[in-house]
């Protein structure tokens, strides 16, 4: 009979049993917004319903809004009902409604940040939460010192014999200097295995298969290296415009709204090497140093390039262009598409470009990962018979239609000699669960458990800025971003800067 | 779509599932499983609407087994194939096929079924009720590496786990173990957050029901003390109570729903902790296909090593003074909407 030892109940074998969070608690700043509305409260929701949560789990919202506790709770409500994956099922409401509490106040209000604490204390005598907290701040960068500082100067953010976590969401900075600022005002309050950064990419069920696909097979990885990938494409196109996000959108752009984090961190678990395990320690290692072999391209003119969505019909509907949206400068140099080649000084990928391109009203929304392969060096067919043989291709679909595509040549039935590409397809929601969760339940959940696996470190978001960074200097001081029309594949200077290396960009 | 075949035979089967796949424009197919639901014609709509349910998660094929009951002398001995084929919207995610045996061909299920699983891909057999003895020696439980039944349907539950117990094989299971999945881990949460030695247990619930014995069993083989098993009069399991040095841990559930957890110097807690449906409950058994070695553990702990019921331990408050000395605690009445279809579905556990 183990006493203080392992859980007796707790067995390796057993894995039925789920991974439950300790005794805890949530404590969302922003609480009114969009995300926290649709994204967040949802997702506490249904890891209650899958009984992942702990008894006793309480939430707490925090914003300016003059709510009592009911009306927060009428405000969860709603939005689980309205938002929620999994079915509303009353007595999980009753479990979760007992732990909701609402503190209003600005952020600047020392004695709102005095109620929270209370409330805190108060939760842990009556619900039992033990005194971990984590902190979500879904609020805008800029208010991010002034909340860490506030929780650090009531006594919020270290406790004796608990732990207290600070999750904090993208944009990480704007550039490496401010990205350094803001990991010094967060580490200086929160240690640093505590600072949980989300990038709900890494959330996602395809983005974690890239690493079960890699290192759980043996017929990729022979492959998987410069003898055989000519190049990598990794997209991420919208469909949508900037909507009503101009005063966030605008003098940011699309390299440093996706590019930097997103694209970045699919890139590095494409091209990283084999992790010792997946400890978040040795997965970062990985990470890092394919990062630090990035390199950017001599001539940045012609092997970036930059655009702006310009006025069109797009899928039937007409559409302005981003200098006439509401609130954007008709001046405006920020870019809503963004495409750049990158190259990895390593063994494995030494000469095989990445392309990185992403954009705002684009053909479709999509994002995806293409590894593209060479031809094959001698084909013995009569000429004519490979006309419209392409390049073999592997696609990782990470949103929408998650899957793998696999295009290979194959025979025309028929009595002459003719190949042609086919493709063979994996589909999440053919072969698995319509009921796969979603990025946010899976990365809150890890957040309570304490796994970093999920989460860029502080190292990568600095290094993702290095690579980036003299893009954007060249951007601001050479030319300005080429019109592409809403509802196309991005401007025709991006093609051109493929066809210099012959080749062209998917259609995704 | 759906087709009917009569008088018909494996290959036959097979051909019509590929027209049909082409008919409905999605030859294609990505099903990860073939599941064989043996049963009769009673149990064959319920069953097969959990199966389509649980499809959602697990697309597969299934193939449900019909023996039809011969009258006669002359129709036992004629044998006779009957297939109703689903595809498409009709069958779930996956497709559907509905084998009717007659006659001697009933003792010969496996011929059918064998062509028509699925290349590659695992087995599951299902028996929803009147599962044989020995699940792995049953011509058709031999075609899967998961054997699924539920002692819950058995004449005599109790007597059931100790011939499970003993005719074990790796890759069966039982619907009755896969139904206290949330009250164990709730229970590991529990441990997890109170790192005391457990002293005693008691685990509560209705007479007849299987689940409370293997809760019983599997509490008894990881914490290594007595286990009491008392009787409650439902619906299902009711209460466990685990007996610590600094007091009592508890969680109880009284209406079939919502659980307090009460722990030694914490402030009570509610759970949900509701009865699942037969559909979650395949779901959660399709997720994962390797022998369950902590069901063999439990089971094999034996029935009769429980403490019996009045037996003096963890006297409490609650104690069940007015459990029902011999009726079987299935009486409808403390049970919410038993709908002859959701009956079974929503009575057990």
């Amino acid at each position: 009979m183990s006493v203080n030892g392992a859980n007796p109940l707790r067995d390796a074998q057993d894995r039925r049993l789920p991974r439950i969070a300790g005794p805890s608690g949530l404590v969302i700043f922003g609480v009114t917004g969009d995300l926290s509305r649709k994204k967040l409260m949802p997702a506490v929701y249904d890891l209650a319903n899958r009984g992942l949560l702990p008894p006793g789990f309480s939430l707490i919202g925090f914003a300016r809004r003059e709510w009592h506790d009911e009306d927060f709770a009428q405000e969860v409500y709603e939005a689980v009902k309205e938002h929620s994956r999994t079915p509303f099922r009353e007595e999980v409401w009753q479990q979760l409604v007992q732990g909701c509490r609402f503190v209003q106040g600005e952020f600047d209000d020392d004695a709102a940040f005095e109620t929270l604490k209370a409330t805190i204390e108060e939760l842990d005598k009556a619900q039992g939460t033990g005194g971990n907290f984590a902190f979500y701040l879904s609020v805008p960068p800029k208010f991010f010192p002034k909340v860490v500082q506030q929780l650090k100067d009531h006594g919020l953010a270290q406790k004796e014999g608990s732990w207290r976590r600070a999750v904090i969401e993208k944009p990480f900075g704007h550039d490496l200097k401010s990205a350094q600022e803001l990991n010094k005002v967060v580490h200086e309050v929160f240690p640093r295995d505590e600072v949980f950064r989300i990038d709900h990419y890494l959330g996602k069920e395809t983005v974690q298969n890239i690493l079960a696909l890699r290192f759980a097979n043996t017929m990729f990885e022979p492959i998987w290296n410069r003898s055989y990938v000519d190049h990598v494409q990794i997209t991420m196109a919208e469909d949508i415009g900037i909507g009503g996000r101009a005063g966030y959108y605008d003098g940011i752009g699309a390299a440093r709204d996706v590019i930097q984090n997103h694209l970045l961190q699919l890139l590095a678990l494409t091209a990283m090497e084999e992790p010792g395990s997946f400890h978040p320690k040795a997965l970062v290692a990985e990470k890092l140093k394919v990062l630090t072999a990035v390199e950017l391209p001599e001539d940045l003119g012609k092997h970036t390039v930059r655009g702006q969505y310009s006025a069109a019909w797009q899928g039937g509907e007409k559409v302005v262009g981003y200098l006439e949206e509401d609130g954007i400068d008709p001046k405006s140099k920020t870019d809503t598409y963004a495409a750049i080649r990158l190259e990895i000084n390593n063994r494995r990928w030494a000469g095989v470009p990445f392309y990185l391109r992403t954009g705002k009203r684009l053909g479709r929304r999509v994002t995806e990962i293409a590894v593209v392969f060479k031809r094959a060096p001698y084909l013995p067919f009569e000429s004519g018979a490979t006309e419209e043989l392409g390049q073999n291709a592997l696609v990782i679909r990470v949103q929408p239609d998650e899957g793998i595509t696999v295009r290979f040549g194959s025979k025309v039935p028929g009595t002459s000699m003719e190949v042609r590409d086919v493709t063979m397809d994996f589909a999440y929601g053919e072969s698995f669960t319509e009921s796969s969760p979603e990025a946010y339940e899976r990365l809150i959940l890890d957040v309570l458990l304490g796994d970093a696996n999920l989460f860029p470190r502080h190292q990568e978001v600095e290094l993702s800025w290095n690579i980036l960074d003299p893009i954007e200097e060249y951007w601001d001081k050479h030319g300005k971003p080429a019109q592409y029309p809403a509802g196309t594949w991005g401007p025709v200077e991006a093609d051109e800067m493929l066809a210099r290396d012959g080749r062209s960009w998917r259609r995704p | 779509m759906k087709i009917d075949l009569t008088e018909t035979t494996s290959s036959k089967i097979n051909a019509a599932l590929v027209q049909a796949r082409r008919d409905i424009g999605t030859p294609a197919i990505g099903m990860v499983l073939t599941l064989v639901i043996v049963t009769d014609e009673e149990n064959a709509y319920d069953a097969l609407k959990s199966a389509n349910d649980a499809s959602h998660e697990h697309p597969s094929r299934i193939i449900v087994v019909v023996r039809r009951v011969s009258r006669s002398p002359r129709s036992r001995r004629d044998a006779r194939l009957d297939a109703e084929i689903r595809v498409g919207t009709d069958a779930g995610t996956g497709e559907t096929v509905v084998l009717r045996l007659h006659g001697e061909l009933v003792h010969h299920a496996q011929s059918v079924v064998l062509p028509l699983l699925l290349p590659d891909a695992p087995v599951v057999v299902w028996w929803p009720e009147g599962a044989p003895t020995d699940l792995a020696g049953d011509p058709l439980g031999a075609l899967g590496q998961r054997r699924i039944a539920d002692t819950y349907s058995s004449e005599q539950p109790i007597a059931a786990l100790g011939d499970r117990a003993q005719a074990y094989a790796p890759g069966d299971t039982d619907l009755s173990w896969t139904r206290i999945t949330p009250w164990r881990s709730m229970l590991a949460a529990a441990l997890d957050q109170q790192r005391v030695s457990v002293v005693s247990a008691t685990v509560e619930g209705e007479d007849e029901n299987p689940s409370c014995e293997l809760l019983a069993m599997w509490l008894a083989d990881r914490l290594g003390v007595p286990v009491t098993r008392a009787l409650s009069q439902g619906p299902g399991l009711t209460a466990v109570r685990m007996e610590t040095k600094d007091g009592q841990i508890v969680l109880d559930r009284a209406d079939g729903a919502l659980a307090t957890l009460c722990m030694p110097g914490q402030p009570d807690r509610a759970v949900a902790l509701k009865r699942r449906e037969t559909a979650e409950l395949l779901a959660e058994e399709l997720r994962r296909l390797d022998p369950d070695n902590t069901y063999e553990a439990s089971l094999k702990f034996g029935v009769d090593r429980l403490e019996p019921a009045g037996a003096p331990a963890a006297a409490t408050a609650e104690a069940p003074a007015d459990a029902p000395a011999d009726a079987p605690a299935k009486a409808p009445a403390a049970k919410p909407a038993a709908k002859a279809a959701a009956k079974k579905a929503t009575a057990k556990q």
